[in-house]
């Protein structure tokens, strides 16, 4: 069958069976199985209400269970465990994180990942307060923030397209093509630079990418959070005589402090994620490894399940506390 | 009151002038992109694509009409015609006859031929050769020049990649495969959501509170940690690599935010609405679908939005769960990656490849924009 009429067909199975589930399960309940008439009238609806919410939440229940509940357990045994070669597992204990520990390569993705998760929060972030700010009061602001924007509809993977041709190098005696190294040329280097080979440094021409596609969702959130400033606060930092530094730094900033500190760590969480970057730009070499391509390698190129899982663990420990602060913040707001 | 916060004319200046250089930086590398894949692959390997949108000076080498178009007038034999195929707008600076001697003479002046026989070019490509004998051979003569073309582009690589079957680097089969990835993994998760978001919003039941805690908490779980466990699964439970798991991966992974960004949205509604309706005896089915859904309508469009770029964009659910050994399901981003591996070089395909796919959430985007903002404000925890 071919895939498209298959997905056609999907939709309509999915679509229907969905609509189809929520309506004869919630016929069932008050016609069949607790029936609003009778001598239990009463009882009867009671206790259909108290089944209800359950028939409405359960295929979500079941998809959240199945594809991120389970996972979590999973990956945990997964990482305390080994394949025996001809199938079955045994307990293996410590030994996939100690084996990891023990690889270089490990702790250059460490290491990477700790500089991309304090480089890029910050410049996106910057970036975007800056942004923010600077298109507040001018006429032409919206048509600059949707440009600005715009990269977060791009993927990585085209965005790693898009900023290979601009890193591209040729051979110095040709014109370069890459917008770098030609302005690199221009303003008096003499041998064109192959920017994505210089070690360390290239980990900050790959979190360029990143700073370049998140800057916009930044600033979309600390726009709508300095709309929301008092304007009384402002007028009256003004008729004090404070400058417009004074009014940013001192007046505005530290009332949108809990907003920075929210795109700051929605961003963390998807650097923590980055894989597509990595993988199409560089693939690691020349020590860009992260510990999201790092994992990858393990799991499908080395096919070892046991230490790809006790990475993949790192990556959860470290979102850890963000997790746990966005339920409190959350438990908070409901009260 | 000229000390006024943006009130004074540099401040303002400087304002302008910054946010230009920041839309310029920022629209740049992708400008770069879209303009090279209007180019051929000679233009983009030998010039920047910002000199592209200005005339540019080229050494060509151009050949005349062959002898047996020649037309004998008064006596002498003459070939005539242009050197770019018609006369436009490229302008000719100096021209030769031997490539030893490129600059040799200038338009309008008149060289003698090695094999006999006189020509005359013109700045616009116009030639006259002109011989007292028949011209002989079966090629013209070739002429060296050195000529100010205008801005040149073409669309033959978008027919290349999208539409030629034979090519083997094509996007064409590629990009059936993630529109049929994407259309139900979008579709899908929505309602399976807004049925639970109107559970958490409006129903009282116990362990509610707990519910939306785990919801908020599985938010931020990354997806890698599904990788293997899942995979495992669908192998075990026949699925194996393909649509149905790709479509099943996607809806688990999209729930969190859907159910979050419903919840809020139906949790803000006007709870007399809701409570009139009970009182007049509709059920809950028929309040959702009648009520509920018709006025969520702006967040449920958000989460569309937000699922179908992910899903568009999405790389890695799509390489661990959808594309196996025959490569006959890949998606356009796996295509991308592929290409940059074995055509590095060729930016002629990559850029027009890379376009194919970065257009559609592109469109999306400006067209939906709004209601992309809207999300994004309302799915940020607060």
């Amino acid at each position: 069958m071919h895939p498209a009429i298959q997905g056609l067909l999907t939709i309509v199975i999915g679509v229907s069976g969905c609509v189809g589930y929520f309506y004869f399960s919630n016929q069932f309940l008050d016609k069949v199985l607790f029936p609003a008439r009778g001598p239990n009238a009463g009882r009867n609806i009671n206790r259909a209400n108290m089944i209800r919410p359950w028939l409405f939440l359960f295929p979500a229940l079941a998809a959240l269970g199945l594809y991120l509940a389970y996972p979590v357990y999973e990956t945990l045994r997964l990482s305390l465990t080994e394949r025996i070669p001809g199938g079955g597992y045994q307990w293996a204990g410590a030994d996939n994180y100690v084996q990891m520990v023990a690889e270089p390569k490990f702790w250059e993705a460490m290491r990477n990942n700790m500089l991309w998760l304090i480089v890029v929060p910050a410049l996106s972030t910057g970036f975007g307060l800056l942004v923010a700010q600077l298109t507040d009061r001018i006429r032409w602001g919206n048509v600059a923030k949707s440009l600005i924007f715009m990269p977060m509809a791009i993927s990585f993977v085209g965005a790693s397209v898009i900023w290979k041709l601009v890193y591209d190098t040729r051979p110095a005696e040709q014109d370069q093509i890459g917008i770098l190294n030609a302005v690199y040329i221009f303003f008096g280097g003499t041998d064109p630079q192959t920017w994505l080979t210089i070690p360390f440094w290239n980990n900050f021409f790959l979190m360029v990418v990143l700073v370049w596609i998140q800057t916009g969702f930044a600033m979309v959130i600390l726009s709508a959070a300095l709309r929301g400033i008092p304007e009384e606060t402002i007028e009256a930092a003004i008729l004090d005589g404070a400058n417009p530094f004074q009014i940013f730094f001192r007046i505005k900033v530290p009332q949108i402090k809990t907003t920075i500190l929210v795109v700051w760590t929605t961003i963390t969480i998807t650097v923590l994620k980055v894989f597509d970057i990595v993988f199409a730009m560089t693939n690691g070499q020349w020590e860009t490894q992260v510990l999201a391509n790092y994992m990858y390698d393990k799991l499908f190129r080395a096919n070892d399940w046991g230490v790809g899982s006790a990475s993949a663990m790192v990556i959860m420990v470290l979102v850890t506390p963000i997790l746990i602060w966005n339920v409190r913040n959350a438990r908070k707001e409901m009260r | 009151m000229s000390d006024i916060a943006g009130t004074r004319p540099a401040l303002t200046w400087v304002v302008h002038l910054s946010v230009a250089a920041l839309v310029l930086l920022w629209v740049f590398p992708t400008l770069g992109l879209l303009i090279s894949s209007f180019r051929t692959a000679d233009q983009i390997a030998t010039s920047g694509w910002w000199k592209s949108l200005f005339p540019s000076e080229q050494n060509l080498t151009l050949r005349t009409a062959a002898p047996e178009t020649q037309a004998q007038q008064d006596g002498i034999y003459v070939i005539e015609g242009n050197l770019f195929g018609e006369a436009g707008d490229a302008n000719i600076s100096v021209w030769g006859i031997s490539s030893r001697a490129i600059d040799a003479f200038e338009p309008g002046d008149t060289a003698e031929l090695r094999k006999g026989g006189t020509i005359t070019v013109a700045s616009n490509g116009d030639y006259r050769m002109e011989n007292a004998e028949e011209f002989t051979g079966s090629r013209g003569s070739r002429v060296f020049a050195t000529a100010t073309t205008p801005p040149e582009f073409t669309v033959q690589n978008y027919n290349k990649v999208l539409l030629d079957p034979g090519n083997v680097d094509g996007m064409g089969n590629a990009f059936f495969n993630t529109l049929t990835v994407t259309i139900p993994a979008t579709i899908i998760p929505i309602l399976v959501a807004a049925f639970a978001a109107y559970a958490l919003a409006w129903m009282e039941f116990p362990g509610r509170a707990l519910l939306i805690a785990a919801v908020v908490g599985l938010l931020v779980v990354p997806l890698q940690l599904a990788l293997i466990p899942l995979l495992k699964f669908h192998l075990s439970i026949g699925i194996g690599k393909g649509y149905l798991g790709v479509w099943m991966a996607h809806t688990g992974f999209g729930m969190p935010l859907a159910i979050y960004l419903l919840r809020n949205y139906m949790a803000g509604l006007p709870r007399d609405l809701i409570e009139n309706a009970r009182v007049d005896g509709a059920t809950e089915f028929q309040i959702f679908t009648k009520l509920i859904l018709p006025l969520s309508f702006p967040a449920l469009a958000s989460f569309a939005i937000f699922q179908f770029l992910w899903t568009w964009n999405d790389l890695l659910v799509a390489k661990v769960f959808l594309i196996d050994a025959s490569g006959q399901t890949t998606v356009m981003t796996n295509r991308i990656v592929e290409l940059l591996g074995t055509r590095g070089g060729n930016w002629e395909i990559l850029a027009t490849a890379a376009f194919v796919s970065i257009a559609v959430p592109l469109a999306v985007f400006f067209a939906m924009q709004k209601y992309l903002v809207r999300g994004l404000l309302a799915g940020s925890v607060k």
